[in-house]
Protein backbone atom coordinates (compact mmCIF):
# COMPACT_ATOMS: atom_id res chain seq x y z
CA UNK A 1 0.00 0.00 0.00
CA UNK A 2 2.79 2.37 0.98
CA UNK A 3 4.45 1.53 -2.35
CA UNK A 4 1.36 2.58 -4.32
CA UNK A 5 1.08 5.84 -2.45
CA UNK A 6 4.71 6.63 -3.18
CA UNK A 7 4.21 5.93 -6.85
CA UNK A 8 1.11 8.11 -7.16
CA UNK A 9 2.73 11.21 -5.69
CA UNK A 10 6.13 10.72 -7.34
CA UNK A 11 7.27 13.86 -9.10
CA UNK A 12 5.08 16.12 -6.97
CA UNK A 13 7.05 19.04 -5.64
CA UNK A 14 5.53 21.86 -3.64
CA UNK A 15 6.74 25.39 -3.20
CA UNK A 16 8.37 25.63 0.20
CA UNK A 17 5.90 28.27 1.39
CA UNK A 18 2.31 28.17 0.15
CA UNK A 19 0.92 31.72 0.04
CA UNK A 20 -2.07 30.67 -2.06
CA UNK A 21 -4.52 29.68 0.68
CA UNK A 22 -7.36 31.51 -1.09
CA UNK A 23 -7.13 28.91 -3.87
CA UNK A 24 -7.01 25.99 -1.46
CA UNK A 25 -5.94 25.37 2.13
CA UNK A 26 -4.23 22.17 3.25
CA UNK A 27 -6.48 19.84 5.19
CA UNK A 28 -7.01 21.03 8.78
CA UNK A 29 -5.69 18.51 11.33
CA UNK A 30 -9.19 18.28 12.83
CA UNK A 31 -10.56 17.35 9.40
CA UNK A 32 -7.89 14.73 8.78
CA UNK A 33 -8.71 12.77 11.95
CA UNK A 34 -12.44 12.90 11.28
CA UNK A 35 -12.00 11.96 7.64
CA UNK A 36 -9.96 8.89 8.44
CA UNK A 37 -12.46 7.71 11.04
CA UNK A 38 -15.45 8.44 8.78
CA UNK A 39 -14.02 6.69 5.72
CA UNK A 40 -14.72 3.36 7.39
CA UNK A 41 -17.97 4.36 9.11
CA UNK A 42 -19.66 6.53 6.49
CA UNK A 43 -19.42 4.68 3.18
CA UNK A 44 -22.95 3.25 3.07
CA UNK A 45 -26.06 4.72 1.45
CA UNK A 46 -27.62 7.10 3.99
CA UNK A 47 -31.09 6.46 2.56
CA UNK A 48 -31.14 2.77 3.45
CA UNK A 49 -32.54 1.39 6.67
CA UNK A 50 -29.90 -1.09 7.81
CA UNK A 51 -27.23 -0.49 10.43
CA UNK A 52 -24.34 0.67 8.24
CA UNK A 53 -26.69 2.95 6.31
CA UNK A 54 -27.99 4.44 9.56
CA UNK A 55 -24.37 5.09 10.54
CA UNK A 56 -23.81 7.02 7.31
CA UNK A 57 -27.06 8.94 7.82
CA UNK A 58 -26.08 9.80 11.38
CA UNK A 59 -22.69 11.11 10.24
CA UNK A 60 -24.32 13.20 7.51
CA UNK A 61 -26.81 14.64 9.99
CA UNK A 62 -23.96 15.39 12.37
CA UNK A 63 -22.09 17.19 9.63
CA UNK A 64 -25.14 19.32 8.87
CA UNK A 65 -25.62 20.10 12.56
CA UNK A 66 -21.99 21.16 13.03
CA UNK A 67 -22.03 23.41 9.96
CA UNK A 68 -25.33 25.00 11.06
CA UNK A 69 -23.90 25.74 14.48
CA UNK A 70 -20.63 27.15 13.10
CA UNK A 71 -22.47 29.45 10.70
CA UNK A 72 -25.37 30.38 13.02
CA UNK A 73 -28.01 29.08 10.64
CA UNK A 74 -30.73 26.43 11.00
CA UNK A 75 -29.87 22.80 10.35
CA UNK A 76 -32.54 22.51 7.64
CA UNK A 77 -30.95 25.46 5.83
CA UNK A 78 -27.73 23.50 5.17
CA UNK A 79 -27.07 21.26 2.16
CA UNK A 80 -23.84 19.62 1.06
CA UNK A 81 -23.00 19.84 -2.63
CA UNK A 82 -20.24 18.38 -4.78
CA UNK A 83 -18.20 21.62 -4.81
CA UNK A 84 -18.33 25.34 -4.08
CA UNK A 85 -19.14 25.95 -7.74
CA UNK A 86 -22.02 23.49 -7.52
CA UNK A 87 -23.30 25.30 -4.43
CA UNK A 88 -23.09 28.63 -6.28
CA UNK A 89 -24.99 27.26 -9.26
CA UNK A 90 -27.68 25.64 -7.10
CA UNK A 91 -28.05 28.66 -4.83
CA UNK A 92 -28.26 31.26 -7.57
CA UNK A 93 -30.29 29.26 -10.07
CA UNK A 94 -32.57 27.70 -7.44
CA UNK A 95 -33.65 31.17 -6.29
CA UNK A 96 -34.09 32.25 -9.91
CA UNK A 97 -36.09 29.13 -10.84
CA UNK A 98 -38.54 29.78 -8.03
CA UNK A 99 -39.40 33.20 -9.48
CA UNK A 100 -39.47 32.78 -13.24
CA UNK A 101 -38.74 30.30 -16.00
CA UNK A 102 -35.26 30.27 -17.47
CA UNK A 103 -34.84 32.70 -20.36
CA UNK A 104 -37.69 34.95 -19.20
CA UNK A 105 -35.91 36.94 -16.53
CA UNK A 106 -32.58 38.57 -15.64
CA UNK A 107 -29.82 37.82 -13.18
CA UNK A 108 -28.26 40.99 -11.74
CA UNK A 109 -24.73 40.64 -10.40
CA UNK A 110 -21.70 42.73 -9.52
CA UNK A 111 -18.85 43.01 -11.99
CA UNK A 112 -16.45 41.32 -9.54
CA UNK A 113 -18.34 38.07 -8.86
CA UNK A 114 -16.49 34.77 -9.15
CA UNK A 115 -16.62 33.19 -12.60
CA UNK A 116 -18.98 30.51 -11.19
CA UNK A 117 -21.61 33.25 -10.77
CA UNK A 118 -20.89 34.76 -14.19
CA UNK A 119 -21.21 31.38 -15.91
CA UNK A 120 -24.43 30.58 -14.04
CA UNK A 121 -25.88 33.97 -15.03
CA UNK A 122 -24.99 33.46 -18.68
CA UNK A 123 -26.43 29.93 -18.60
CA UNK A 124 -29.65 31.39 -17.19
CA UNK A 125 -29.88 33.72 -20.16
CA UNK A 126 -29.54 37.37 -19.53
CA UNK A 127 -27.42 39.13 -16.96
CA UNK A 128 -27.07 42.73 -15.86
CA UNK A 129 -23.67 43.77 -14.53
CA UNK A 130 -23.38 46.29 -11.70
CA UNK A 131 -20.07 48.17 -11.65
CA UNK A 132 -17.75 48.69 -8.70
CA UNK A 133 -15.50 51.55 -7.56
CA UNK A 134 -11.70 51.45 -7.58
CA UNK A 135 -11.68 49.56 -4.26
CA UNK A 136 -14.03 46.92 -5.65
CA UNK A 137 -17.09 48.05 -3.69
CA UNK A 138 -20.65 47.90 -4.98
CA UNK A 139 -22.90 50.79 -4.00
CA UNK A 140 -26.33 49.78 -2.83
CA UNK A 141 -27.98 52.45 -5.00
CA UNK A 142 -26.57 50.81 -8.13
CA UNK A 143 -27.45 47.29 -7.08
CA UNK A 144 -30.96 48.24 -5.98
CA UNK A 145 -31.63 50.34 -9.09
CA UNK A 146 -30.58 47.54 -11.44
CA UNK A 147 -32.83 45.13 -9.56
CA UNK A 148 -35.96 47.19 -10.29
CA UNK A 149 -38.19 46.27 -13.21
CA UNK A 150 -40.12 43.18 -12.28
CA UNK A 151 -38.12 40.96 -14.64
CA UNK A 152 -35.27 40.29 -12.23
CA UNK A 153 -35.11 36.68 -11.03
CA UNK A 154 -32.24 37.05 -8.57
CA UNK A 155 -29.46 39.44 -7.64
CA UNK A 156 -26.01 38.09 -6.78
CA UNK A 157 -23.45 39.75 -4.54
CA UNK A 158 -20.41 38.11 -2.99
CA UNK A 159 -19.66 38.46 0.72
CA UNK A 160 -16.04 39.24 -0.10
CA UNK A 161 -13.91 39.20 -3.21
CA UNK A 162 -11.73 36.18 -3.84
CA UNK A 163 -9.03 38.13 -5.69
CA UNK A 164 -8.69 41.45 -3.90
CA UNK A 165 -10.34 40.76 -0.52
CA UNK A 166 -12.83 43.63 -0.54
CA UNK A 167 -15.81 42.90 1.74
CA UNK A 168 -19.25 43.86 0.45
CA UNK A 169 -21.93 45.30 2.69
CA UNK A 170 -24.43 42.51 2.00
CA UNK A 171 -26.67 43.17 5.01
CA UNK A 172 -27.21 46.78 3.92
CA UNK A 173 -28.95 46.03 0.61
CA UNK A 174 -32.74 46.14 0.47
CA UNK A 175 -33.80 44.86 -2.93
CA UNK A 176 -37.12 45.93 -4.48
CA UNK A 177 -40.08 43.73 -5.45
CA UNK A 178 -39.02 40.82 -3.26
CA UNK A 179 -35.97 40.10 -5.46
CA UNK A 180 -33.90 37.54 -3.53
CA UNK A 181 -30.17 38.06 -2.99
CA UNK A 182 -27.77 35.22 -3.59
CA UNK A 183 -24.50 35.57 -1.70
CA UNK A 184 -21.36 33.79 -2.88
CA UNK A 185 -19.57 33.42 0.46
CA UNK A 186 -16.84 31.06 -0.78
CA UNK A 187 -14.03 33.54 -0.12
CA UNK A 188 -15.06 34.36 3.45
CA UNK A 189 -16.90 31.35 4.89
CA UNK A 190 -15.22 30.25 8.10
CA UNK A 191 -12.94 33.28 8.20
CA UNK A 192 -15.65 35.90 8.77
CA UNK A 193 -19.15 35.57 10.25
CA UNK A 194 -21.91 35.51 7.65
CA UNK A 195 -24.02 38.67 7.44
CA UNK A 196 -27.00 38.05 9.71
CA UNK A 197 -29.58 39.10 7.14
CA UNK A 198 -29.97 40.43 3.63
CA UNK A 199 -29.48 37.16 1.74
CA UNK A 200 -31.77 34.29 0.73
CA UNK A 201 -29.18 31.70 -0.28
CA UNK A 202 -25.41 31.43 0.06
CA UNK A 203 -22.57 29.18 -1.02
CA UNK A 204 -19.28 28.06 0.52
CA UNK A 205 -16.40 25.80 -0.48
CA UNK A 206 -14.78 23.47 2.04
CA UNK A 207 -11.28 23.32 0.59
CA UNK A 208 -10.98 27.07 1.12
CA UNK A 209 -11.27 26.64 4.90
CA UNK A 210 -9.20 23.48 5.28
CA UNK A 211 -11.83 20.87 4.52
CA UNK A 212 -11.44 18.41 1.67
CA UNK A 213 -12.04 19.44 -1.95
CA UNK A 214 -15.28 18.24 -3.50
CA UNK A 215 -17.53 19.55 -0.71
CA UNK A 216 -19.60 22.68 -1.09
CA UNK A 217 -22.08 24.12 1.37
CA UNK A 218 -25.37 25.52 0.11
CA UNK A 219 -27.44 27.57 2.54
CA UNK A 220 -31.05 28.37 1.73
CA UNK A 221 -32.93 30.50 4.25
CA UNK A 222 -36.05 29.00 5.65
CA UNK A 223 -38.24 31.82 4.33
CA UNK A 224 -36.66 31.78 0.85
CA UNK A 225 -38.35 30.31 -2.20
CA UNK A 226 -36.03 27.84 -3.90
CA UNK A 227 -36.69 25.31 -6.65
CA UNK A 228 -34.42 22.59 -7.99
CA UNK A 229 -32.91 24.13 -11.16
CA UNK A 230 -31.43 20.85 -12.39
CA UNK A 231 -32.78 17.31 -12.83
CA UNK A 232 -34.17 15.95 -9.57
CA UNK A 233 -32.67 13.07 -7.65
CA UNK A 234 -34.07 10.93 -4.89
CA UNK A 235 -31.46 11.60 -2.23
CA UNK A 236 -31.85 12.42 1.43
CA UNK A 237 -31.57 16.15 0.69
CA UNK A 238 -33.79 17.45 -2.14
CA UNK A 239 -31.48 20.40 -2.83
CA UNK A 240 -28.48 18.32 -3.87
CA UNK A 241 -28.15 15.43 -6.27
CA UNK A 242 -25.85 12.44 -6.46
CA UNK A 243 -24.55 10.09 -3.82
CA UNK A 244 -23.42 12.00 -0.73
CA UNK A 245 -19.72 11.99 0.15
CA UNK A 246 -20.45 11.51 3.83
CA UNK A 247 -16.85 11.24 5.13
CA UNK A 248 -15.80 14.39 3.24
CA UNK A 249 -18.88 16.32 4.41
CA UNK A 250 -18.12 15.40 8.02
CA UNK A 251 -14.46 16.34 7.62
CA UNK A 252 -15.50 19.67 6.06
CA UNK A 253 -17.77 20.30 9.03
CA UNK A 254 -15.01 19.46 11.52
CA UNK A 255 -12.60 21.82 9.75
CA UNK A 256 -15.18 24.59 9.72
CA UNK A 257 -15.88 24.18 13.42
CA UNK A 258 -12.14 24.32 14.18
CA UNK A 259 -11.50 27.30 11.92
CA UNK A 260 -14.39 29.26 13.43
CA UNK A 261 -13.16 28.46 16.94
CA UNK A 262 -9.64 29.64 16.06
CA UNK A 263 -10.50 32.58 13.85
CA UNK A 264 -10.21 35.43 16.32
CA UNK A 265 -6.59 34.48 16.87
CA UNK A 266 -5.90 33.51 13.23
CA UNK A 267 -7.45 36.67 11.82
CA UNK A 268 -5.54 38.96 14.19
CA UNK A 269 -2.29 37.30 13.12
CA UNK A 270 -3.20 37.42 9.44
CA UNK A 271 -4.24 41.07 9.52
CA UNK A 272 -0.84 42.02 10.96
CA UNK A 273 1.09 39.83 8.49
CA UNK A 274 -0.92 41.08 5.52
CA UNK A 275 -0.31 44.67 6.65
CA UNK A 276 3.39 43.87 6.52
CA UNK A 277 3.09 42.62 2.91
CA UNK A 278 0.94 45.63 1.99
CA UNK A 279 3.67 47.97 3.27
CA UNK A 280 6.40 46.06 1.41
CA UNK A 281 4.41 46.16 -1.83
CA UNK A 282 3.54 49.86 -1.40
CA UNK A 283 7.24 50.63 -0.97
CA UNK A 284 8.04 49.17 -4.40
CA UNK A 285 8.28 51.77 -7.15
CA UNK A 286 5.36 51.87 -9.63
CA UNK A 287 3.35 49.33 -7.67
CA UNK A 288 -0.20 49.60 -6.43
CA UNK A 289 -1.92 47.57 -3.75
CA UNK A 290 -5.42 46.68 -4.92
CA UNK A 291 -8.64 46.38 -2.90
CA UNK A 292 -10.23 47.94 0.17
CA UNK A 293 -7.51 48.60 2.76
CA UNK A 294 -9.89 48.38 5.73
CA UNK A 295 -13.01 46.36 4.96
CA UNK A 296 -11.21 43.31 3.60
CA UNK A 297 -10.54 39.64 4.13
CA UNK A 298 -7.91 39.21 6.84
CA UNK A 299 -5.62 36.81 5.00
CA UNK A 300 -5.32 38.19 1.50
CA UNK A 301 -3.56 41.01 -0.36
CA UNK A 302 -3.20 41.75 -4.07
CA UNK A 303 -0.82 44.13 -5.78
CA UNK A 304 0.27 44.94 -9.34
CA UNK A 305 3.72 46.01 -10.51
CA UNK A 306 4.04 48.16 -13.62
CA UNK A 307 6.23 46.80 -16.44
CA UNK A 308 6.45 43.29 -14.95
CA UNK A 309 5.19 40.11 -16.59
CA UNK A 310 2.80 38.35 -14.19
CA UNK A 311 3.79 34.86 -15.25
CA UNK A 312 7.48 35.65 -14.82
CA UNK A 313 6.74 37.10 -11.37
CA UNK A 314 4.87 33.99 -10.22
CA UNK A 315 7.57 31.72 -11.66
CA UNK A 316 10.42 33.63 -10.06
CA UNK A 317 8.69 33.79 -6.66
CA UNK A 318 8.11 30.04 -6.93
CA UNK A 319 11.80 29.55 -7.68
CA UNK A 320 12.55 31.56 -4.51
CA UNK A 321 10.23 29.27 -2.56
CA UNK A 322 6.91 31.15 -2.51
CA UNK A 323 3.72 29.89 -4.13
CA UNK A 324 1.37 32.75 -5.08
CA UNK A 325 -1.53 33.35 -7.50
CA UNK A 326 -1.93 36.03 -10.16
CA UNK A 327 -4.78 37.69 -12.05
CA UNK A 328 -2.59 38.69 -14.99
CA UNK A 329 -3.67 37.56 -18.45
CA UNK A 330 -0.49 35.60 -19.11
CA UNK A 331 -1.20 33.38 -16.08
CA UNK A 332 -4.80 32.58 -17.12
CA UNK A 333 -5.87 29.69 -19.31
CA UNK A 334 -8.00 32.14 -21.30
CA UNK A 335 -5.18 34.70 -21.74
CA UNK A 336 -7.73 37.28 -20.59
CA UNK A 337 -6.81 39.46 -17.62
CA UNK A 338 -8.78 39.13 -14.39
CA UNK A 339 -12.27 40.57 -14.84
CA UNK A 340 -12.09 41.70 -11.21
CA UNK A 341 -8.99 43.84 -11.71
CA UNK A 342 -10.41 45.14 -15.01
CA UNK A 343 -13.72 46.16 -13.39
CA UNK A 344 -11.83 48.06 -10.66
CA UNK A 345 -9.67 49.89 -13.20
CA UNK A 346 -6.62 48.31 -11.56
CA UNK A 347 -3.45 47.43 -13.40
CA UNK A 348 -3.83 43.84 -14.61
CA UNK A 349 -0.25 42.96 -15.48
CA UNK A 350 2.45 42.18 -12.94
CA UNK A 351 -0.28 41.04 -10.55
CA UNK A 352 0.30 38.92 -7.47
CA UNK A 353 -2.19 37.65 -4.90
CA UNK A 354 -0.72 36.60 -1.57
CA UNK A 355 -3.11 34.67 0.68
CA UNK A 356 -2.08 33.23 4.01
CA UNK A 357 -3.08 29.91 5.50
CA UNK A 358 -3.35 29.22 9.22
CA UNK A 359 0.30 28.09 9.44
CA UNK A 360 1.83 31.19 7.84
CA UNK A 361 4.56 32.58 10.06
CA UNK A 362 6.10 35.99 10.64
CA UNK A 363 9.46 34.62 9.47
CA UNK A 364 8.00 33.47 6.15
CA UNK A 365 6.35 36.82 5.57
CA UNK A 366 9.54 38.71 6.47
CA UNK A 367 11.50 36.56 4.02
CA UNK A 368 8.89 37.21 1.32
CA UNK A 369 9.12 40.96 1.93
CA UNK A 370 12.92 40.74 1.70
CA UNK A 371 12.87 38.79 -1.56
CA UNK A 372 10.06 40.71 -3.30
CA UNK A 373 11.95 43.93 -4.18
CA UNK A 374 14.86 41.93 -5.61
CA UNK A 375 12.53 39.80 -7.72
CA UNK A 376 10.59 42.79 -9.09
CA UNK A 377 13.74 44.80 -9.79
CA UNK A 378 15.33 41.77 -11.47
CA UNK A 379 12.36 41.31 -13.81
CA UNK A 380 12.24 45.01 -14.69
CA UNK A 381 15.95 45.15 -15.52
CA UNK B 1 -0.07 61.92 -33.04
CA UNK B 2 2.61 59.36 -32.37
CA UNK B 3 1.37 55.85 -33.04
CA UNK B 4 3.06 52.91 -31.33
CA UNK B 5 2.70 49.61 -33.17
CA UNK B 6 2.31 47.02 -30.42
CA UNK B 7 0.41 44.47 -32.52
CA UNK B 8 1.21 40.92 -31.45
CA UNK B 9 2.90 42.00 -28.22
CA UNK B 10 1.69 40.48 -24.95
CA UNK B 11 1.37 42.33 -21.65
CA UNK B 12 3.30 44.14 -20.30
CA UNK B 13 5.19 44.91 -23.52
CA UNK B 14 2.72 47.50 -24.91
CA UNK B 15 2.87 49.39 -21.61
CA UNK B 16 6.66 49.23 -21.50
CA UNK B 17 6.71 50.62 -25.04
CA UNK B 18 4.29 53.39 -24.03
CA UNK B 19 6.40 54.33 -21.01
CA UNK B 20 9.58 54.33 -23.08
CA UNK B 21 8.27 56.43 -25.97
CA UNK B 22 5.44 58.72 -24.80
CA UNK B 23 7.93 61.56 -24.33
CA UNK B 24 8.38 61.61 -28.10
CA UNK B 25 5.04 63.45 -28.14
CA UNK B 26 4.95 67.13 -27.12
CA UNK B 27 3.10 67.94 -23.91
CA UNK B 28 -0.56 68.21 -24.89
CA UNK B 29 -0.22 65.87 -27.87
CA UNK B 30 -1.59 62.37 -28.31
CA UNK B 31 0.08 58.98 -28.26
CA UNK B 32 -1.83 56.05 -29.80
CA UNK B 33 -1.05 52.56 -28.56
CA UNK B 34 -2.14 50.05 -31.22
CA UNK B 35 -2.37 46.72 -29.45
CA UNK B 36 -3.95 43.32 -29.98
CA UNK B 37 -3.30 42.27 -26.37
CA UNK B 38 -6.53 42.03 -24.32
CA UNK B 39 -4.89 43.51 -21.23
CA UNK B 40 -3.98 46.79 -22.97
CA UNK B 41 -7.62 47.92 -22.76
CA UNK B 42 -7.29 48.05 -18.96
CA UNK B 43 -3.59 48.63 -18.53
CA UNK B 44 -3.23 51.75 -20.70
CA UNK B 45 -5.80 53.65 -18.56
CA UNK B 46 -4.22 52.21 -15.38
CA UNK B 47 -0.78 53.36 -16.53
CA UNK B 48 -2.14 56.86 -17.19
CA UNK B 49 -3.62 57.00 -13.69
CA UNK B 50 -0.40 55.78 -12.06
CA UNK B 51 1.89 58.01 -14.14
CA UNK B 52 -0.29 61.13 -14.09
CA UNK B 53 -1.06 61.15 -17.82
CA UNK B 54 -4.50 61.55 -19.41
CA UNK B 55 -6.35 58.59 -20.90
CA UNK B 56 -8.48 59.90 -23.77
CA UNK B 57 -10.23 56.74 -25.00
CA UNK B 58 -10.20 53.97 -27.53
CA UNK B 59 -10.67 53.98 -31.29
CA UNK B 60 -9.50 51.80 -34.17
CA UNK B 61 -6.33 51.87 -36.21
CA UNK B 62 -6.60 51.70 -40.03
CA UNK B 63 -6.62 47.89 -39.98
CA UNK B 64 -9.29 47.72 -37.28
CA UNK B 65 -6.90 46.96 -34.41
CA UNK B 66 -7.86 48.71 -31.14
CA UNK B 67 -5.93 51.93 -30.55
CA UNK B 68 -5.71 53.40 -27.03
CA UNK B 69 -5.19 57.15 -26.91
CA UNK B 70 -3.11 58.92 -24.28
CA UNK B 71 -2.55 62.67 -23.96
CA UNK B 72 0.85 63.59 -22.60
CA UNK B 73 0.23 66.07 -19.79
CA UNK B 74 3.72 66.39 -18.36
Amino acid sequence: MRQWATRYVAGVRNAAVDFDAASSEPLHPAARDVLLAALDRGYADPRRLHGRARDARLLLDNAREVVAEALHVRRDEVSFTSSGTDAVHRGLLGLASARAPRGRSRVVHSAVEHSAVLHAASWWGSGTVVGVDSLGRVYDGDLVEQSIGGDVAVTALQSANHEVGTVQDVGAFELPDGVPLFMDACASMGRLPLPEHGWSAAAGSAHKWGGPAGVGVLLVRQAARWEQPFPHDDRADARSTGFENVPAALAAAAALQAVVAEREDTNARHVALVDRVRRAASDLPDTEVVGDPVRRLPHLVTFSCLYVNGEALVTELDRRGFGVASGSACTASTLEPSHVLAAMGALTHGNVRVSLGRDATQAQVEEFCRVLPEVVAGLRA
Amino acid sequence: MIELDCRGQLCPLPIIELARRYTEAEVGDLVGVVATDAAARYDVPAWCRMRGQEYVGEDLADDGTPRYLVRRTS
